[in-house]
């Protein structure tokens, strides 16, 4: 086998691609510099005896350069990866190879962009984002990642664990020896132990979303739970709860990780009993929601109670306590540690953030109403100002789980909490960041991938932020 | 002021006085003493030899008696021999002979203990590490507000316009590049021996002597990066509230011309609220800190850390928390009171 190039046959639109990209960068730089020093573009001046005129100015010019040479590297783009997938198996390139490895994760974009575009006035904020651009762009990368993820048995070429002798730090392309199971090439290059680059980033795209956006909504029903009566009552419980939120963000993140992801404080059970108090807080918020909503109602509200109770409290028991009776659900203990230190580090944030809108909401009309009405307090807290605090929380969802991806990528950093071989992006960084300067693509793969992951959530969160400022 | 200064200080205390308790009971749990124990002593001890050597340590005591000891306020512990002399004692080595050695000796007194790692005075080992860091910290702030306050302003200054656009981008880009990812992007573009462009080296172990442009740029730039979005934002934001205000639009009526506006008018008012967001970085700062002093190899502060807390070195990393806490809590008042003197609305009332 001889070893793959990045483009394959397809390597006669590289110069296309490089000139088109080079003007691209450069008539990109021109424009702003002239944009920074006042230079505008032209505009349609309706004249005196009513016929239009259009002036037209250096910048028009150098935007059509711009726009030009950004159609053609991304149509260049495009047949990389298209064509490139279609393309018999030894003249497709790198990019080639790994489109069509990714072959589920487009037709599922392909579907939910198709459906959320065909039916996006019913949608909601949701449908809106895809007036935005930036919107878009960002939920496609997530998107992108997610599907990364579910799929992840079928993309990887190799077993992220198994090392293929005479692959060591190899550059990417190489080609195994014959015999070897999987494809035979090793897309991205191998690492230092001679495991395959492209598998691991996508057994850690799976790491990762199974801990960020679940601890998330941990960390945030953690928030709301205590944040509404904080903002709502004030006083001293307000004063206990900020003291105590303060206490742990005056902790550097790392300190604090260093000192409760260590054996010593696992093996005294620390962790566990931290999942047990913080893990009641989605049982405790559910209860409490569907208890002040539909306590009229006594049928309604004993199903919804005693659903919630019922399900909350099996996942409780073999989640936080390892204890479920059925031996279904557990946690292994590692990943417990991690997501509780998670938890731990982002709710004090979205108590501020919540308390701050609690303290802001009710003073509003529609809360003096209801309290006139004689609505209970945790009524009016969870379906009067929770709602209407939404836009904001919806936002900062977005971003803490991308924050929560640079945490999870710094615990890995520092070889805490998560086994030394295990794929996830940040424990690959480390392992490869010692022969960095000799083989940068063993690091350069998961940190690409956890930029390119948080950027997504963060433009995302952007176009959210637009849209919802909109109305 | 007065009284809003007293009750600020009061609870950064108590808070203080809170995390070093939490942070002793963390590092002074049972099986740390016994590591500890097993590496001062012999590492084949039995439970009892163990239990024996840190009674004899002053290990044995409650752990609160323990924590007043290590801040100064409850007398160090001392062991008599036969005689009924003390013999030894956590105070004892202060001084020439053990009758001499003060009574006190904790955080309070300015002894900080020994650490067990590097064989060394916790004092020192912290003053040298930390002057370490204070060099890097000072050039990263150097290049990380005056180019994050520059985006922002020049975002702001235009809402919506292409540049607002383009800077905004990448200011969200570069918070979406935690440090040990910009770290490796940057090291393999601009010091990987096999593709990149050589131009700076991937360590900065030699610039901890001799700092210059080539060894200690890289580190610098990858802690700048991450925080410098955020401030930008946050400078945008504050630059284009107050742009929409009802004085810069009688400026520009009285025909003031843009520049002067955004330089004389604008400017001061919308530096307030980026003040407060400097101050409040320091947390994260540190962060990036030891991630950049670990993946670059330089000796600091943050890199103490990681050392004390993989050894189980407990005065070291007793002594690096409450610096750090200290510098998380000290900024965040000086934020504080900083908003405060800076906003004359808030001052005047």
């Amino acid at each position: 086998m001889d070893p793959l190039t990045w483009t394959g046959a397809l390597s006669f639109l590289n110069p296309v691609f490089l000139t088109a990209g080079a003007l691209l960068v450069i008539a990109f730089l021109v424009q702003f510099l002239l944009g920074l020093f006042g230079m505008k573009s032209g505009e349609l001046i309706i004249q005196h005896d009513g016929t239009a005129l259009r002036t037209r100015t250096p910048m028009d010019y150098i935007g059509y350069v711009t726009m030009g040479a950004l159609l053609v590297a991304l149509a260049c783009i495009l047949a990389y990866a298209l064509v490139g997938m279609l393309l018999p198996g030894g003249s497709k390139g790198i990019i080639g190879h790994i489109s069509a490895r990714l072959l589920p994760v487009w037709i599922g974009m392909a579907v939910v962009f198709a459906l959320s575009i065909t039916f996006k006035r019913r949608l909601g904020l949701y449908g809106k984002l895809f007036d935005s651009t930036v919107g878009m762009i960002g939920f496609g990368i997530v998107l992108f990642w997610i599907f990364t993820a579910i799929f992840y048995q079928m993309i990887l070429t190799h077993e992220p664990l198994t090392a293929v002798s005479g692959l060591k730090n190899k550059v990417p392309g190489t080609p195994v020896p014959e015999g070897t199971e999987g494809l035979e090439w090793y897309l991205l290059g191998g690492d230092n132990l001679a495991r395959d680059v492209f598998s691991r980033m996508v057994a850690g795209s799976w790491e990762v979303m199974k801990i960020a956006p679940f601890a998330t909504i941990f960390a945030f029903m953690v928030g709301i739970t205590l944040g509404l009566p904080a903002g709502y009552y004030g006083g001293k419980l307000d004063t206990f709860l900020s003291f105590l939120a303060n206490l742990i963000l005056a902790f550097p993140v790392i300190l604090l990780f260093y000192l409760l992801v260590t054996p010593e404080i696992v093996a005294s059970g620390l962790p566990r009993y931290m999942a047990g108090v913080l893990f009641l807080f989605p049982i405790v918020f559910l209860v409490v929601l569907f208890n002040s909503r539909y306590f009229t109602d006594p049928m309604k509200r004993n199903l919804y109670i005693g659903l919630s109770l019922l399900i909350g409290g099996y996942i409780y028991l073999g989640v936080a306590w390892n204890a479920d009776p059925f031996g279904l659900i557990s946690m292994p203990g590692n990943i417990l540690v991690v997501f509780v230190s998670v938890v731990f580090v982002n709710s004090p944030t979205v108590f501020r953030i919540v308390r701050g809108l609690a303290l802001d909401i009710k003073t509003r009309d529609y809360v003096a109403a209801a309290q006139t009405r004689g609505e209970g307090p945790w009524y009016i807290m969870l379906w009067e100002i929770l709602p209407n605090a939404r836009g904001p929380l919806i936002v900062d969802f977005c971003l803490r789980i991308g924050y929560t991806t640079i945490l999870l990528g710094t615990l890995g950093f520092f070889g805490l909490g998560l086994p030394p071989d295990s794929p996830d992006w940040g424990t690959t960084i480390n392992s490869g960041r010692k022969l960095l300067s000799i083989y940068p693509h063993p690091a350069l793969a998961p940190a690409l991938a956890l930029m390119s992951l948080v950027l997504g959530l963060n433009l995302l969160a952007d176009g959210l932020r637009e849209e919802s400022l909109k109305d | 002021m007065g009284l809003f200064l007293v009750r600020r200080i009061g609870t950064m205390l108590l808070t203080a006085l809170c995390l070093s308790f939490i942070v002793f009971y963390l590092t002074n749990l049972d099986s740390n003493l016994e590591k500890l124990a097993k590496f001062q002593g012999n590492s084949r001890m039995s439970d009892e030899e163990v239990q024996g050597w840190l009674a004899n340590n002053g290990f044995g005591q409650p752990m609160v008696v323990r924590y007043g000891e290590w801040l100064g306020v409850v007398p160090g512990w001392t062991r008599e021999g036969d005689g009924g002399e003390v013999v030894a004692g956590r105070c004892v080595g202060l001084a020439e002979t053990p009758a001499e050695a003060p009574s006190f000796c904790g955080i309070l007194q300015g002894y900080w203990g020994e650490s067990t790692v590097f064989r060394d005075s916790v004092a020192s080992i912290i003053g040298t590490r930390l002057g370490l860091t204070a060099k890097l910290m000072l050039w990263v702030m150097l290049l990380m507000v005056p180019c994050a306050l520059l985006i922002g302003v020049l975002a702001g200054m235009r809402e919506g316009s292409r540049t607002d656009r383009t800077l905004s981008t990448v200011s969200i880009a570069t918070t979406a590049m935690p440090e040990y990812v910009s770290g490796v992007i940057l090291i393999a573009i601009f010091a990987s021996s096999a593709v990149g462009l050589k131009w700076f080296k991937g360590t900065a172990t030699s610039a901890m002597d001799g700092a210059n442009f080539e060894n200690f740029f890289l580190p610098v730039l990858t802690i700048a990066l991450y925080g410098m979005g955020y401030i930008a934002r946050m400078t945008r934001a504050s630059m284009a509230e107050v742009m929409t205000a009802q004085y810069i639009r009688t400026a520009r009526l009285k025909g003031v011309s843009f520049p002067n506006i955004v330089m004389k008018h604008a400017l001061r008012n919308a530096l307030i609220a980026p003040f407060t967001v400097i101050m409040l970085q320091f947390p994260w700062l540190l962060n990036g800190v030891v991630i950049v002093e670990s993946l670059f190899n330089y000796k600091g502060f943050g890199w103490a850390l990681v050392q004390a807390a993989g050894n189980n070195d407990i005065d070291l990393l007793l002594g690096v928390s409450i610096v750090s806490v200290l510098v998380v809590l000290i900024t965040q008042l000086i934020s504080d009171i900083g908003y405060v003197y800076l906003n004359p609305r808030i001052r005047i009332s």
